[in-house]
């Protein structure tokens, strides 16, 4: 029995061999049984007729045994096949054009199934990684310092929490281009991360090479080693498959590379998006770090089982017993309410949910638009086509059998737009992975995958059927006699179809006026943000890292002597730094700060008005810049009061800028008369600062978001944490980069070849997950407004057609051209009206689910809907116009000649 | 053609093919077509092409074989031949079809019996 299926299988695919013999068998047969009757005594041609006419019928026959052996389905389907290629090329036209709308559509809810796969289905690119939790404080004002943990505290935590098979973490404040790698000439800037040494363990990761950390690399003593990531093994040292155990200079020390992580990890793509990470260090906690405060993250890995609330309990019950600093008692309970794990998934992309469902949408809009526009296409051609239809079914073609032989038409374009389409998004997929400078998580990890693959075929078929299914009934249903009857267009059958087409382009239009909206408000909302008070000016400006070693002067800082050896040692150098760039022909202002706006960022407690009592809820600390003088004009933030000079040294009074906002809030404590800050004098910590400038607020963690408060230390005072030089030139870059860098270069030999980045860049990288979402979504909109055009084109051009012989009766009654043309367009803009009205009802109703993702622009902004209707009208009128044009034209004796 | 001969029942050609060449031994399918005819003394409705489409299933079964050969007047024709697989299921569908008759004979000749009236009589509608 089994033998029969494979048997079948086998019979179909040799079909032509089995024909013959049949053929062959059946021709033997008639034979015998002509000779048989010849015997028995019958004419020659009354002997054949007898031995046809017992066989039963030759054809009859042959398709029983072709039934019997075969794979009758199977048959029909390639029958089906051959009848759609063939019908399909004599239509080329119709063709390309199907296949290309249904590519555009298919192509781009493909791509951003990719996208969303990757941010927001797909789960971490790290073994169990729904294990994976991120342990912060809710979001404060004081930035990186208030998300952070001191390394006490981590100990604290991970010795007393029950709830994580491990804690680790990594060092929050690693700079871009902190490291310097000599290979003989120039250093050469790369960036690494400090992690604690489990860090790989926790996650998950392997080494595609060598080995990871070991708790005694991050030993007092240990040899310096680094991990080096995939990309910089390939791109700096030429994949060098012997580079485990080569130990190279950097930063001034013989570093071992004792491992090479799998392309597969991305730092920067999990943690720190839009940055480029190229290896990854060590985190001695028990070195200097033990005193620097606040410098971890953590990220734990729960036990299997433990839930995310029984977690949350775990961390509420052991952060009391957190201390900032073992050695200060007082420190200890400072993170209560400051403990709350949230899965890693959450934090790396959580708040991107409702930005990637707005694009998930939308190209869902799209993609019905294309059906919708693919019905309107194969209604239109079925109307033509009725009589074939109608002319099958006389012939005895069972309904089911048409309808799949247009379903078949239907895959059959859908499965090559879905090719084509394939290949757009793996175009536009490609590009995506590649932008680097997008601050959004994971993008580089982007790839069409398995998922992405069974997502094609699923929309592919899923299409297939919307547009094909539709049309496909409504002519298979259609009266015999009246497609029969129908003798031209312009009667019966069609004018149904007409109405249906007409109700199609409505929803069409309709569905392009949301993504119009959409669009429009996400647009307004960018050019909201872009036309934020920054308070710095970032055209013009530039930032470039210089170098600068501190050790020969005094260990890591950590005893008042060497820190004011330190200061003094670098002031000079900064003197000679400034005064040489100051110098340069074409500059207007230098200045250096450690920190800049919308990089990193640290608070060092909370300053507050000397004698004032201190609130029982103290807010949070300010973010902390130390500066040199010249800085804030570099910058072009505003100041009121002075800015700092070189005399403000270590030994006058410590003196201090504060931003606006925060002069505001001490002022309301302290009641400056006035409201004036300037001159006044603040203590933090015990130490007293006098206030000698407010400054404007300027917005330091995001463009969008509230400016936070600021305070400026002179540099001249207090201790840098790195050394980024502002220079403000009217210069073209390329050319101020190259004089900056030679001078650098002059004063220490040893500057790395750091990037000259614009400020404007800071701008842009902190904008672009707005810009990354506003461009898709209007390109999805502008798609969309394109194929309700080709739908409204379409279905117009089809009713002239269809009324050319009605419309030349009118024009030789009298109906002049231009009455013709009105007439057409107005029934075009009568749809688009009705789309129009239709889509502004739906975008009122579904605006308010993207409020939250709007800057400054509400969901019902007046301008955005006036502007999408106007598009819209002027869309349909051109659409429209070319129809009426050739309805004018029409010369009433061809057309009442034609058919 | 006479309304009186008997259409054959769904699966019954098959058996009759099978029994005809385990009977006859090699056969062409023309062979095989008359010879059912005559056993049934002509009063089947045979379309002589369905020989053909049983013949394919069987052999798709592997219940018989076929190969090309010459007939008694120098004609080439495929000729067939039951298998061993093919007298097995012979037994099985002969023992079964015996079956099948014994029970329609008895369901057929049955009269009006006690059990019946009982029946009727048996619960409320």
């Amino acid at each position: 029995m089994s033998l029969r299926p494979a048997r079948r299988v086998r019979a179909f695919f040799v079909k032509r061999r089995l024909d013959a013999e049949l053929e062959a068998e059946l021709a033997a047969h008639i034979e015998l049984a002509i000779e048989e009757n010849l015997e028995r005594g019958m004419s020659p041609a009354e002997a054949r007729r007898i031995a046809l006419a017992n066989l039963g019928g030759m054809e009859q026959a042959k398709d029983k045994h072709r039934e019997a052996r075969g794979l009758m389905r199977l048959d029909i389907l390639l029958q089906d096949l051959k009848y759609t290629f063939r019908t399909l090329g004599r239509d080329a036209g119709f063709t390309a054009v199907a296949v290309l709308i249904l590519a555009l559509g298919i192509g781009a809810n493909v791509a951003v199934f990719s996208v969303v796969n990757t941010l927001l289905l797909r789960p971490l690119p790290f073994p169990d990684a729904q294990q994976l939790v991120w342990i912060a404080p809710p979001p404060t004002k004081c930035g990186l310092s208030c998300a952070t943990y001191s390394t006490d505290a981590y100990d604290e935590f991970r010795a007393h929490s029950r709830s994580y098979q491990d804690v680790t973490g990594y060092f929050a404040f690693s700079s871009a281009g902190n490291l310097s790698l000599s290979l003989g000439s120039a250093p050469i800037p790369a960036t690494s991360i400090d992690v604690i040494a489990n860090f790989f363990q926790v996650l998950g990761v392997r080494p595609a090479m060598g080995r990871l950390f070991t708790p005694d690399d991050a030993r007092n003593g240990a040899s310096p080693v680094i991990v080096l990531t995939d990309a910089w093994w390939r791109r700096q040292f030429n994949a060098d498959p012997a580079i485990v155990g080569k130990a190279f200079d950097m930063n001034g020390q013989q570093t071992t590379v004792i491992g090479v992580l799998p392309a597969s990890f991305d730092f920067g793509a999990v943690f720190s998006p839009g940055a480029k990470v190229d290896a990854i260090t060590p985190l001695n906690l028990y070195g200097p770090p033990r005193d620097w405060g606040n410098i971890v993250t953590l990220i734990g890995r729960l036990k299997p089982g433990v839930t995310l609330a029984q977690a949350r309990e775990d961390a509420a019950a052991v952060a009391p017993t957190m201390c900032w600093n073992n050695k200060r008692p007082q420190s200890c309970g400072s993170y209560v309410h400051a403990v709350v794990p949230v899965p890693l998934k959450d934090y790396v992309s959580g708040r991107l949910r409702r930005s990637l469902l707005l694009l998930w949408s939308a190209v869902g809009m799209i993609l019905l638009i294309a059906c919708v526009n693919l019905s309107n296409l194969l209604l239109a051609r079925a109307t033509a086509r009725s009589k074939e239809f109608a002319m099958r079914a006389a012939l005895g073609a069972r309904r089911g059998r048409i309808v799949s032989q247009l379903l078949t038409e239907s895959l059959v374009l859908s499965g090559a737009g879905a090719l084509l389409g394939l290949g757009l998004a793996y175009a536009l997929v490609f590009w995506l992975a590649h932008q680097g400078a997008i601050a959004l998580p994971l993008l580089s990890t982007l790839r069409i995958d398995g998922a992405a693959l069974a997502w094609t075929l699923f929309i592919a078929v899923t299409a297939a059927v919307l547009f094909g299914l539709f049309p496909g009934l409504r002519i298979s249903g259609g009266n015999l006699h009246e497609a029969l009857k129908d003798s031209g267009p312009g009667t019966g059958q069609s004018r149904k179809h007409e109405r249906v087409r007409s109700v199609l382009v409505v929803t069409e239009v309709a569905l392009a006026c949301m993504l119009l909206v959409g669009a429009g408000l996400l647009l307004r909302s960018f050019l909201s943000v872009l036309k934020v008070d920054l308070g710095f000016q970032p055209e013009r400006a530039y930032a470039i890292k210089v170098d600068y070693q501190d050790s020969a002067v005094g260990a890591n800082g950590n005893t008042p002597a060497a820190r004011l050896a330190v200061v003094q040692h670098r002031t000079v150098f900064y003197q000679q730094v400034l005064g040489r760039t100051a110098a340069i022909p074409g500059v207007e202002a230098t200045g250096i700060s450690d920190f800049l706006p919308l990089g990193q960022n640290r608070a060092w407690g909370t300053p507050w008005p000397k004698g004032v009592k201190l609130p029982a809820a103290l807010p949070a600390g300010p973010l902390v810049y130390v500066v040199t003088p010249g800085y804030l004009r570099a910058m072009g933030t505003p100041l009121r009061g002075r800015d700092f000079t070189w005399d403000d040294g270590p030994n006058s009074d410590s003196v201090v800028i504060i931003s606006q906002s925060f002069a505001h809030l001490l002022a309301t404590f302290a009641h400056w008369p006035g409201g004036n800050a300037v001159g006044q004098i603040i203590s933090n910590g015990g130490q007293d600062l006098r206030i000698i400038g407010v400054a404007a607020d300027v917005h330091e963690e995001s463009t969008e978001g509230d400016a936070g408060w600021q305070i400026y230390y002179p540099q001249t005072q207090a201790g840098p944490a790195g050394t980024e030089l502002i220079v403000r030139s009217t210069l073209p870059p390329s050319a101020l980069a190259n004089i900056v860098l030679r001078t650098l270069r002059e004063l220490n030999p040893n500057q790395t070849a750091a990037e000259f980045r614009p400020v404007q860049s800071f701008v842009d990288h902190a904008n672009s997950p707005r810009r990354f979402f506003m461009v898709l979504v209007s390109a999805f909109a502008a798609l969309g407004l394109f194929l309700a055009a080709l739908g409204i084109y379409g279905v117009i051009s089809y009713s002239v057609t269809r009324q050319t012989q009605e419309i030349g009766i009118r024009m030789a009654l009298g109906a002049t051209m231009g009455r013709v043309q009105r007439q057409v367009l107005g029934g075009t803009l009568r749809l688009a009206l009705a789309g129009i009205a239709v889509g502004a009802v739906a975008s009122l109703a579904a605006a308010r689910l993207i409020a939250s993702l709007l800057f400054a622009t509400s969901p019902w902004d007046l301008a955005t809907y006036l502007g999408m209707a106007v598009a819209l009208m002027a869309v349909a009128g051109v659409s429209g116009y070319l129809p009426a044009r050739r309805a004018s034209r029409i010369d009433p004796m061809v057309a009442l000649r034609a058919n | 053609m006479q309304s009186s001969k008997l259409d054959l029942l769904q699966g019954t050609l098959d058996l009759m093919v099978l029994k005809t060449l385990a009977a006859m031994g090699s056969q062409h399918g023309y062979g095989i077509a008359r010879r059912i005819e005559q056993v049934s003394g002509d009063q089947v409705l045979l379309n002589q092409g369905t020989i053909y489409a049983s013949l394919v299933r069987l052999e798709q079964r592997g219940w018989i074989a076929s190969s090309w050969g010459v007939s008694g007047n120098n004609r080439k024709a495929k000729f067939y031949s039951i298998t061993r697989a093919g007298r097995r299921q012979l037994a099985e569908d002969a023992r079964y079809w015996e079956r099948l008759t014994g029970v329609m004979e008895r369901v057929l000749t049955m009269d009006k019996d006690p059990d019946e009236a009982l029946g009727e009589s048996g619960e409320p509608a």
